[in-house]
């Protein structure tokens, strides 16, 4: 839930407010999408969802609590237990391989699961990388790289996953593979929020949310 | 899963090898400051043992007189031939026997320049005149026979003992003892051969080394034949030079009193002697000053070592925040991802401390290799203490942490969403 959340950027000593007073809630389980031109504040809102980036006003809280009050580590804690970020540009680690990265966030949490490795090759076989397990991001294709980061964003188990143009950059019969995955990750109960461009996979969503300058312009209940 | 260390360790290593030339050649610096810390090390503490040993040789316990040309006088300059006339006398001798109650025993030592011959063989060694207390005040030994006697002494018996060096020219195959060499013009039975003087494997292939070529004949015996003075024409000088005594080797009886006999002798000499025609060795004192220089070079050392690793660490330093700006973008998806500070902290300190801990060991590898390289080719002794490369090689792995805490902050420090969002 977000309560008259500002993010402000500061830039030699002009101001710019990327979110203003912006105040709403995700519930649990639900599936929006964000959509809105670019510069209109999508990306920061994500990230302040994600618990990378604090609001510069206002308040974000996590199951009723404040994350403000958090420190750093207990954040970092948060994004590695309950969060699965899918960034817009894979954002891989490249001296690692396929598995490892899917493994990363594991290596943060404070008593990480013992199943891991298991854990991760199950999910490289769902997104369908099962026979490249071994691969650094550099041998895999676009379409493969974004899997792979959608395989680490799962691997926590998180109660909920943010994209940000999780599609963009893929053909059609990936993007669509990729948005079946979330269908179904929706069904697994699981709470999703995703940026997109595209009017078509906007519309995928449970509910649609528009963005303009920072603030709300329209809020749409699909299906 | 195993988020232990080791693989931290392991994933650091990975990291570093991505870029193989720049790790090897940071972790250069730091290889050659601990291998040359190494080296010094050991060739300071090798220089240093050889010059206690050779003080020791004197006798720690003596103070030794020793006569010495007094510097020329411009007045006699263009004198074609001229009689020098300097050193310890016999009087000096006397003096000191009655006067110094702690001494324990006093040998007066008389080299005489006389070739040594042995059939066809022809060495010019010192010949000494020395009396039999002169093996038991410096603590010489014998290779095989025994030492001059006091019936030598009293019978004036044609007797010497050879050095191991005259025993070794003179005799290759045969057994000296027994045998009869010639000294000037006089027959001298052999009746021992003295053990080297130095540590054997120091001489090895320098042959000009012979600390050991010395002739030993009774006292008397060489006041009789050869004379009360020695003259001895020096080469290059037309001088002929006459010295009575060349050494008085003072045995004290302990070693407070080393440093007052020093003193009483110094100044009953300068009493007598006109001239600056002697010298007191006192090898306690110059035992404290090798220790001195001991000390002074081991600042000069620890000064040289801070500096090279100091510059090593900074090359280390220098590499890593290049990394940490290269490497912005996976610090940022790293923390993203759930990351803490100190999961950063930790990864970066990491790869510098396997960077200085992999300079510091090939450095050790080297360091000891070189005094070996040393000994072999310079021939000089080298002394590698346990403590070395112990100290070497932890300096150079806490050389890593602590140019590494830096840039491994640096990286912590970073904003998430700046970090993500750099190219
Ligand atoms: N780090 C930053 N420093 C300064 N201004 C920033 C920063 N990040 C974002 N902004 C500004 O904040 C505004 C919102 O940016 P944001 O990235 O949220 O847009 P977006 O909706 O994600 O756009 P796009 O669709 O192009 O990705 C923009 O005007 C942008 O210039
Ligand atoms: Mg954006």
């Amino acid at each position: 839930m977000l309560d008259g959340v500002s993010r402000v950027y500061n830039m030699g000593g002009q101001s710019l407010r990327a979110l203003d007073r912006f105040s709403f809630e995700f519930r649990r389980g639900e599936y929006w999408s964000i959509m809105g031109s670019s510069g209109s504040g999508k990306s920061t809102l994500l990230n302040i969802l994600g618990c990378i980036d604090r609001p510069t006003e206002g308040r974000y809280l996590v199951r009723g609590e404040d994350t403000g009050r958090l420190d750093d580590d207990a954040l970092s804690e948060l994004r590695s237990r309950h969060l699965g970020f899918i960034f817009q540009s894979y954002n891989l680690i490249a001296q690692l391989d396929v598995l490892e990265n899917i493994t990363v966030p594991l290596l943060y949490q404070d008593d990480p699961p013992k199943d891991g490795w298991e854990r991760a090759k199950h999910l490289a076989e769902r997104v369908g990388l099962g026979s490249r397990l071994h691969h650094r991001p550099r041998e895999l294709s676009g379409g493969q790289q974004q899997r792979v980061a959608i395989a680490r964003a799962l691997i926590n188990d998180p109660a909920m996953i943010l994209a940000d143009e999780a599609t963009g950059n893929l053909d059609s019969k990936t993007a669509e593979e990729i948005l079946a995955l979330f269908d179904e990750l929706h069904g697994e109960g699981k709470t999703i929020v995703i940026v997109t461009h595209e009017p078509d996979v906007g519309e995928r969503a449970q509910h649609l949310l528009r963005l303009k300058d920072g603030c709300i312009e329209e809020v749409r209940h699909q299906r | 899963m195993d988020s232990g260390l080791l693989r931290v360790v392991r994933l650091g290593v990975r990291s570093l090898l991505l870029h193989r030339l720049r790790s090897a050649l940071t972790t250069l610096g730091v290889l050659f400051g601990t291998s040359s810390v190494i080296a010094m090390l050991a060739i300071g503490e090798g220089a240093s043992e050889e010059a206690q040993e050779q003080i020791r040789l004197l006798g720690s316990q003596n103070v030794i007189l020793r006569s010495v040309k007094p510097p020329d006088d411009p007045n006699q300059g263009n004198q074609r031939m001229r009689v020098v006339v300097y050193g310890l006398t016999n009087d000096d001798l006397l003096r000191i026997q009655e006067t110094f109650p702690a001494v324990k025993e006093i040998v007066p030592l008389k080299e005489v320049s006389q070739e040594v011959r042995y059939l066809d063989r022809v060495l010019t060694p010192r010949v000494i005149a020395a009396p039999p207390d002169y093996q038991r005040t410096t603590g010489r030994m014998l290779l095989s026979g025994r030492f001059l006697s006091e019936s030598d002494e009293r019978q004036i018996a044609s007797v010497a003992v050879v050095g191991y060096e005259v025993a070794r020219h003179l005799f290759p195959l045969e057994d000296p003892l027994g045998k009869n060499v010639r000294v000037g013009g006089d027959y001298f039975t052999v009746v021992g051969v003295l053990a080297p003087r130095v540590r054997q494997s120091s001489d090895r292939g320098r042959p000009g080394a012979d600390t050991t070529s010395e002739v030993f004949v009774p006292f008397e015996t060489a006041r009789k034949r050869f004379g009360d003075l020695s003259v001895r024409m020096r080469a290059g000088s037309q001088d002929i030079e006459q010295i009575e005594l060349h050494e008085i080797i003072l045995a004290v009886d302990s070693p407070e009193n080393v440093e007052f006999v020093a003193s009483a002798s110094r100044e009953m000499l300068g009493r007598f002697h006109e001239q600056q025609d002697y010298e007191v060795v006192v090898p306690l004192e110059l035992l404290a000053q090798a220790a001195e220089t001991k000390r002074i070079f081991n600042i000069v050392l620890g000064s040289i070592a801070g500096i090279s690793l100091l510059v090593g660490g900074i090359g280390i330093m220098n590499v890593m925040l290049a990394t940490v700006t290269e490497r912005t973008r996976e610090i940022g998806i790293r923390r993203a991802l759930g990351a803490k500070r100190r999961h950063i902290v930790t990864q970066f300190l990491v790869e510098t401390v396997v960077l200085s801990v992999g300079g510091g060991a090939m450095g050790v590898v080297l360091g000891l290799f070189i005094p070996m390289v040393v000994e072999r080719y310079a021939d000089m002794r080298t002394v590698v203490t346990p403590l070395a490369p112990t100290l070497a090689f932890s300096i150079s792995a806490l050389t890593g942490v602590v140019f590494g805490l830096y840039p491994a902050w640096r990286a912590a420090r970073m904003d998430p969403v700046e970090a993500l969002r750099h190219e």
